[in-house]
């Protein structure tokens, strides 16, 4: 018997007690404001914001950030948006996005409880991106933000192949005496800038 | 195996230490109370999520087989191991077919479980642990003492000489920051030079095919994301049924563990990176067991966040390393008899039954309910050591006569009374060697409630 019907049929082997699968549609926390809420919790994990009208505003405001002036590498996955000097299709090897230092990328939403954001990598040549980079930059509209992660998941489907992620800050660690350091493996700092009239227009 | 209580007793000996170590993990618990009070709906996302562990195990068979179907259409090859061994050899061969010898892997609590680094370094590969806490536990060559902070027994002057001598970073330098910024700089080549990635899996989900892995440090998706090589490994009870499922376990995961309110990363993986392979191994080694018996079928919902081990008043003063198994603690407890009863006999007794772990248990396991059955079970098949059995028929005799019973009452109330201290105190009073006994009362209850009666009729004193 191959290891899979061995282990398929010592579970069948038992009946076990059912329980209906809960109705997530209602479930959750609302939030009165939610842009405050998520604004909060990202500040809570780490995370600074920066709130602006159009996305030609975004573009200024990342440029005018400490981290993209002082950078020699920036590679931007929204166009138009910060100077970006790495063309992520043109690179073969993802190991040569090791000395990035700073990646800009769009957020499909965000969740006000936690101030997590929903990442796709659909089209993007290169996921190590998200994490190789020295600091990171996510656009997000203010009007995609869900209350939780209920909402999230309404939105999601994984109907094909991909890679998709909550990011909520920047990378860290607590491994040495619960001391919080930010900038573990990953980026040392995300800036999320929330535009008001996002990518819609 | 050497008793839990032998091993605590080495780690409360140092004192400050023991304290330091009760602290650092009370203060997890304290973050864990106040992300759990900033929902309100938290005991019913708690029922939520023991209700899906229970349905999928109810079909546990049929949605593994749905999973497997799913992710091989999205080009995942997809794995089954009986046992460690047979799941050793699975990852050993994939990795041997790629000619790989640096591999990097993130946190997983089963490759820890099936001891998968010591074999595949007897196959001439280096296996570098990128969580931070498995790294510095992976060199000073132990395995972790906690599931989700796998280092909190260590110190920062530990870790400082620690790197000093293995990174080369100043002597005597102790600063958390700094310390961190060596390790990454060190794990950043190892992730550079990886030839493949192995992860653990946190949520597997049946209905699409794909899997969650969460970190704080990203490490998982460093490892992964460069090599053309990806390895997940996962027991059998890490699947769900529906994608909108995670929205309850991501919630609560990261609140009972850490307190925060979602970990930093939480990636999909939804088949492989396009030109790359992506393997999934499902691994039983002894869970089907567990499953078959209605007393222990709920450890397996666990989902690995600690915190019944932050909770518990005996895992705090004990140290996790001893419970001498792979996950200690609480849930630790009730895992390891499951594996080997005889090797684990004195787990289940490292508890004060005081249900704190049952409280805190996001998926509603009834550990402390567990905990006692493997007591009980412990007795049946005859496991106990003699000091405990012994011990046990002793009293069993007495309480079942009652003239004996009486009698050893005032005995005892007589003896703790007159005897010289040495008499009470010595190496046959385990009780007393921390602890003082009662004031022995002069008469028993029985006598004083039978006084009391002829006395006053009965009636109430005012």
């Amino acid at each position: 018997m191959s290891s899979r019907e061995d282990i398929l049929e010592k579970i069948r082997r038992k009946k076990f007690p059912d329980q209906p699968l809960p109705n997530l549609s209602e479930f959750g926390i609302v939030y009165a404001n939610r842009v405050e809420q998520f604004v909060a919790a990202l500040k809570s994990v780490g995370g600074s914001s920066l709130r602006v009208n159009t996305l030609a505003e975004a573009d200024q405001a990342i440029r005018d950030l400490d981290v993209h002036r002082h950078a020699t590498k920036t590679c931007s996955l929204i166009p138009d948006i910060g100077e970006a000097n790495v063309d992520l299709d043109a690179v073969d090897d993802p190991h040569e996005l090791e000395d990035v230092d700073v990646a800009i990328f769009p957020g499909e939403f965000g969740v006000a409880e936690n101030g997590a954001i929903w990442i796709d990598a659909k089209n993007v040549k290169h996921r190590v991106v998200y994490v190789i980079a020295q600091h990171i930059v996510v656009v997000l509209d203010r009007c995609a933000l869900v209350d939780n992660m209920h909402r999230a998941y309404d939105r999601l489907s994984f109907a094909t192949p991909g890679f998709g992620m909550f990011l909520s800050g920047p990378s860290k660690t607590a491994d040495i005496e619960q001391s919080l350091v930010i900038g573990a493996h990953g980026p040392r700092s995300l800036t999320v800038v929330l535009v008001e009239n996002g990518f819609s227009d | 195996m050497t008793d839990h209580a032998v091993l605590a007793q080495k780690f409360v000996a140092n004192s400050p230490r023991a304290h330091w170590h009760d602290r650092a993990l009370w203060f997890v618990r304290a973050k864990r109370d106040l992300a759990a009070k900033s929902l309100p709906e938290w005991e019913e996302l708690r029922e939520h999520a023991s209700d899906i562990k229970a349905h999928c195990v109810a079909h546990l068979a049929d949605y593994l087989e749905e999973f497997t179907r799913n992710a091989e259409k999205l080009g995942v090859q997809v794995h089954w191991a009986k046992d460690a061994a047979e799941h050793n050899q699975i990852v050993l061969g994939i990795l041997q077919k790629h000619r790989v010898t640096k591999i990097v892997k993130s946190k997983s609590m089963l490759t820890e479980e099936c001891h998968l680094n010591p074999f595949l370094e007897r196959h001439g590969m280096e296996v570098i642990d990128t969580d931070l806490g498995e790294r510095i536990v992976q060199m000073r060559h132990e395995p972790p003492s906690h599931i989700v902070l796998p280092a909190i027994h260590i110190q920062k002057e530990e870790v400082g000489a620690l790197f000093h001598e293995q990174l080369g970073t100043d002597e005597g330098a102790t600063d958390p920051q700094y310390l961190v910024e060596a390790a990454r700089k060190h794990l950043r080549e190892k992730f550079m030079a990886a030839e493949a990635g192995i992860t653990g899996v946190n949520f597997a989900i049946a209905e699409t095919g794909g899997f969650v892995v969460c970190t704080n440090e990203g490490n998982c998706d460093l490892g992964v994301s460069l090599p053309p090589v990806h390895i997940a490994c996962m027991g059998i009870e890490k699947l769900i049924p529906r994608a909108q499922d995670l929205g309850v376990f991501l919630r609560l995961l990261a609140r009972s563990a850490t307190g925060q309110p979602i970990t930093t990363y939480s990636s999909h993986f939804h088949g492989p990176r396009p030109g790359c392979e992506l393997h999934v191994v499902l691994v039983d080694n002894g869970r089907t067991e567990i499953l078959g018996s209605d007393d222990f079928r709920r450890s397996l919902n666990c989902i690995r966040c600690g915190a019944c081990m932050n909770t518990c008043p005996v895992y705090r003063r004990s140290g996790g390393h001893s419970y001498q198994s792979t996950v200690p603690g609480p849930i630790g407890s009730i895992l390891a008899p499951a594996r080997d009863a005889a090797k684990h006999e004195s787990l289940p007794f490292a508890c004060s039954l005081c249900g704190s772990c049952t409280d805190v248990c996001p998926v509603k396991i009834d550990l402390h309910h567990q905990l006692l059955t493997w007591r009980g079970e412990i007795a049946r098949r005859g496991l106990l050591p003699k000091s405990k059995s012994m011990g046990m028929k002793f009293v069993s005799f007495v309480f079942q006569h009652r003239w004996l019973y009486e009698w050893s009452g005032k005995l005892a109330r007589f003896s703790l009374r007159v005897l010289p201290r040495w008499m009470i105190y010595n190496r046959f009073n385990a009780w007393g060697r921390q602890r003082e006994l009662p004031a022995a009362p002069r008469s028993s209850f029985r006598d004083w409630y039978r006084h009391r009666s002829k006395n006053d009729g009965g009636k109430q004193e005012s």
